[in-house]
């Protein structure tokens, strides 16, 4: 089995979200980036596969060089290969047609993406790329088993779970559950070292159009200051929801 | 013309998304000067729409499509987008409205944005704005495709009504292959979900165990809110792992979110500040969600819970 684990580079989850060039950039100056957490459950899962069931595992990015260290952990952490589409990740759409030609040219049978990266939120890269590709799609993905083309899945549904079956070619939006926190892997030095010899391959991307185009960016409103209610008051809180905040 | 919005109903009923996505069709529908057309599968009264601005409902029964399939369902809004000739299609931020959307925009060469949290500020370019890097800023986005998906952060726009009544029509779609058959279905029928509800009463590690959620669990029931939990919560197995919120779980975008015994980390605060009222009840004072939070009481759960509930029920007695 073929599978291709799609990791996007994202600022830290503590990072300080600020703007730019009035407020049409991203400012990148100080922030700290990491594989998605999305997609490192999917990349962990995949490792399982890896180790388990002989899968080989190639991870890929859309972007510019800047990503590549991001890459190189994804190595580090066990994949056997990376590919970067050396193209700016503008919308969504572009992405998922990047990354369908990657599919395409690779014939992987397993695509594993998160469902959705935690700086835009967009949460249509895994979506697209099915469609793109007619494969069969899963997101929210939180658990996957594999037995030659049969797939077992299941779904975070709002208020539970659903448990389907498919089959290979498939596309998973992961997140957490496809493994456990504990599962996640730290690299180890063995694994840095062998990740500077793995291939990283700098493909050149396909023309695309761009659906959606950022225009700019605010923050909310600043928050005015907590009201606090003592313990042995708790009528007052009660009075303040309802006649207030309106809520209750 | 029409604005097409696609409203969700379960067990034959709209859930509260669909009227919120229905109110907000009719918004945009009213900027852009023509009718707003609902796409209600396998509802059993559709009248409800006509109350939030609904025109015209188009009626889909068909047995294929009583278990959600993202393929199908994205297949039979594209028919009726089409059969319409809609130009703008609008979408509720559900779990199943996040996994269709993105098919449905390849169906339609269409550009979609999600997490919508106002009308459009102009239609022609048409841009939005919606939520990013979750909830610590917005973002606009122009959508530059001529058939264009909104995907509507829940809670965001609320209910609007307007006086009026909407005609339904049959709508027979044809149904491509599935892809996908769903096996089964876990999910709490009672219970509200977090998406869905606007009261969510949500705790932390500072609960100590699993068996202490007994007044969580009796506080919800009490508002008619949803439990929730932070990370390690459920990382530890005191929760189960749907209750997660967070920048690495669901996000809340409740009318009140209440924290008990939550410190309010940055990855937490992130996925529920999207909540419109937020109260903390925490022994630290120095815990960062005092920052974030509306109302705070400086307080031992184990004391203050069990008599916010008793407070409440007095209160709901009143009512
Ligand atoms: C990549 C990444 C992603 C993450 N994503 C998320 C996420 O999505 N969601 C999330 O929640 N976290 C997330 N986290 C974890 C986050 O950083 C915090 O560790 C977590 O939110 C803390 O949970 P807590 O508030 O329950 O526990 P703690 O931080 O341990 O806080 C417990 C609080 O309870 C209070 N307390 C103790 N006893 C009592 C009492 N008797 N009465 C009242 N209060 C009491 C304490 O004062 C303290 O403030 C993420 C972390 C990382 C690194």
């Amino acid at each position: 089995m073929k599978i291709l684990v799609c990791i996007s580079h994202v600022p830290d989850t503590t990072s300080k979200i600020n703007f730019t060039e009035g407020d049409t950039k991203f400012d990148t100056n100080g922030v700290q980036f990491v594989i998605n957490p999305n997609d490192e459950f999917g990349l962990t899962r995949a490792m399982w596969f890896k180790e388990k069931q002989g899968a080989n595992v190639t991870v890929v990015n859309v972007g510019g060089a800047e990503t590549e260290p991001t890459l190189r952990k994804a190595l580090a952490i066990g994949a056997d290969a990376a590919i970067r589409v050396n193209t700016p990740a503008v919308d969504g759409f572009s992405v998922a047609k990047q990354l369908a030609n990657v599919v395409k040219d690779g014939a992987y049978d397993l695509v594993i993406a998160g469902r959705e990266s935690i700086d835009y939120n967009g949460g249509m890269v895994p979506g697209v790329l099915a469609g793109l590709l007619q494969a069969n799609f899963v997101t929210n993905c939180i658990s996957l088993e594999i037995d030659g083309v049969s797939v077992k899945a299941t779904r975070e549904i709002d208020g539970g779970k659903e448990s389907v079956t498919t089959t290979l070619p498939l596309v998973i939006g992961g997140q957490k559950g496809l493994v456990e926190e504990s599962d996640l892997r730290i690299p180890n030095m063995r694994g840095i070292m062998m990740a500077r010899k793995k291939p990283l391959t700098v493909v050149e991307p396909i023309d695309t159009d761009v659906e959606t185009t950022s225009v700019s960016f605010e923050k909310p409103a600043p928050k005015g200051a907590v009201t606090l209610v003592s313990s042995d008051n708790l009528d007052e809180l009660v009075s303040l929801l309802h006649n207030e905040a309106k809520v209750i | 013309m029409s604005v097409l919005v696609y409203t969700e109903s379960e067990q034959g009923a709209f859930k509260k998304t669909a009227l919120e996505v229905a109110s907000y069709a009719k918004a945009i529908a009213n900027e852009l000067g023509t009718t707003v057309t609902a796409l209600a599968i396998n509802a059993n009264d559709t009248n409800a729409l006509g109350a939030y601005g609904t025109d015209k409902v188009l009626n889909v029964k068909n047995t294929q499509l009583d278990a959600f399939n993202a393929n199908a369902y994205a297949e039979v809004i594209k028919q009726a987008a089409e059969s319409e000739g809609a130009k703008v299609i609008v979408v509720s931020s559900s779990a199943d409205s996040k996994y269709l959307a993105p098919l449905l925009a390849v169906g339609l060469n269409a550009g979609y944005v999600s997490n919508v949290v106002e009308v459009p500020s102009n239609t022609n370019p048409f841009i939005v704005k919606r939520s990013a890097f979750t909830n610590k800023a917005f973002e606009r986005t122009q959508i530059n495709t001529e058939v264009k998906i909104v995907g509507v952060s829940n809670n965001s726009f609320g209910l609007v009504e307007s006086a009026g009544s909407a005609s339904a029509e049959d709508f027979t779609p044809s149904i491509p292959d599935l892809g996908i058959t769903v096996e089964s279905v876990d999910k709490a029928t009672d219970k509200v979900t977090i998406a869905d509800a606007e009261i969510v009463v949500s705790a932390g590690r500072g609960l100590k165990g699993p068996e202490n959620w007994g007044m969580i669990e009796e506080l919800a029931d009490v508002l008619g809110a949803a439990t929730a939990c932070s990370k390690p919560v459920s990382d530890l197995g005191w929760r189960p792992h749907s209750e997660h919120v967070g920048q690495t779980g669901k996000p809340v975008a409740s009318n009140l979110y209440i924290a008990i015994g939550i410190s309010g980390a940055i990855q937490h605060l992130a996925g529920i500040n999207a909540s419109k009222v937020k109260v903390v009840i925490n022994t630290d004072t120095e815990a960062p969600f005092f920052k974030a939070a509306d109302y705070g009481v400086v307080g031992d759960a184990f004391q203050v819970v069990p008599e916010l509930i008793e407070k409440l029920k007095a209160f709901k007695a009143q009512q």
